[in-house]
């Protein structure tokens, strides 16, 4: 089979539903010839009847990278599948009401904790459990949203994703010796199940509009996860610790 | 396929989703107050709908199925426009 991902072998976190970005990376990595494994948290069933859309079957492994003991298992449970894998993808990210949509001040320090462990430390743990798994050449891509400023609404997912942006810089550095590279997308505001539990995503829907040199298409997934597919790709052989932004151009202009 | 079919499909799938008991699934019902379905069920529940029934539910119209009977009356429409 031919195709920028010819012979890949992925693990992709995060599709919940078929507007998951995640969801769309593991289409197109399909039909750019890899191999797909999925991980699925909380609502297995849903993943499940989604995952059917996809062009080819692909398995599902429980996981929530919170868990110590899903993350032990992990390799095992990729292994009776694929015998290595040369990509992931990390698409996770949470954090309870309190944390988003103008409550910074107030939010609880447990709520908090688990925004940053969730959406923040899960692309150590997820790397860190891959690794046995990975060989030079392998590459590791994750979602952000760029935390370079401080958002309306945005709040503690802004700060946790500021912390997910440093993570990947160190993973990087640490990672390099290895051949392994570690980067993100920054993607604009996309309508996913996540984005839809934000109060107050209705002012990114607007400033998009408004700023983006190129516009930007709110429901099409496609040029993000084509963005991930390039970076899991051979053709960013010297890149890591990057920040690669989808966003039409947004970041770039001032409003 | 008549509205009390869609309706009997609507509960099958809301049974093996939610655990709603088939008896408490009428058109009059609504999905969140009546029958307690969560936001993330009601998302599967529209996954295996789209299945079940061979339509396509947009994200747009999900927001306005607030009881049984408008799913059912959605599905009725998609299925008379293939």
């Amino acid at each position: 089979m031919s195709g920028l991902l010819a012979g890949k072998r992925l693990l992709i976190t995060g599709v919940i539903t078929d507007q998951s970005i995640a969801y769309s990376t593991a289409k197109i990595a399909q039909e750019q010839g890899a191999t797909v494994l999925l991980t699925g948290y909380g609502r297995l069933s849903l993943v499940e009847r989604v995952a059917k859309r996809l062009p080819n079957e692909a398995p599902i492994i429980e996981l929530d990278a919170t868990d110590p003991e899903h993350l032990e298992r992990l390799a095992d449970a990729v292994r009776e599948h694929v015998d290595s894998i040369d990509g992931v993808v990390h698409s996770i990210a949470f954090a309870p009401q309190s944390c988003l949509g103008g409550g910074f001040m107030d939010a609880p320090w447990e709520d908090v904790a688990t925004a940053l462990h969730v959406s923040t430390y899960s692309l150590k743990a997820l790397t860190a459990a891959c690794l046995p798994l990975m060989a030079p050449g392998g590459s590791i891509v994750g979602l952000t949203f760029d935390a370079s400023q401080a958002w309306p609404a945005y709040d503690w997912m802004g700060v946790a994703k500021a912390g997910l942006e440093s993570s990947a810089r160190y993973l990087a550095r640490e990672l390099g010796p290895k051949g392994i590279r570690v980067n993100l997308v920054a993607a604009g505001p996309l309508r996913t199940i996540a984005a839809k539990s934000i109060r107050g995503f209705g002012y990114f829907e607007d400033a998009w509009a408004q700023r983006s040199p190129l516009g930007w298409d709110l429901t099409d997934q496609v040029p993000t996860a084509k963005a991930v597919i390039a970076l899991l790709s051979e053709w960013f052989p010297a890149t890591t610790g990057e920040i690669l932004h989808v966003d039409g151009g947004f970041h770039a202009v001032g409003g | 396929m008549t509205r009390e079919e869609i309706t009997a499909g609507l509960a099958e799938i809301l049974e093996e989703v939610a655990g709603v008991s088939p008896d408490d699934v009428a058109e009059d019902k609504s999905f969140t107050d009546d029958l307690d379905v969560d936001s993330l069920s009601m998302v599967e529940v529209v996954v295996a709908a789209e299945e079940k029934f061979g339509v396509k539910i947009p994200d747009n119209e999900v927001q306005n199925l607030k009881l049984v009977g408008d799913a059912v009356t959605y599905i009725v429409s998609a299925n008379a426009t293939v």
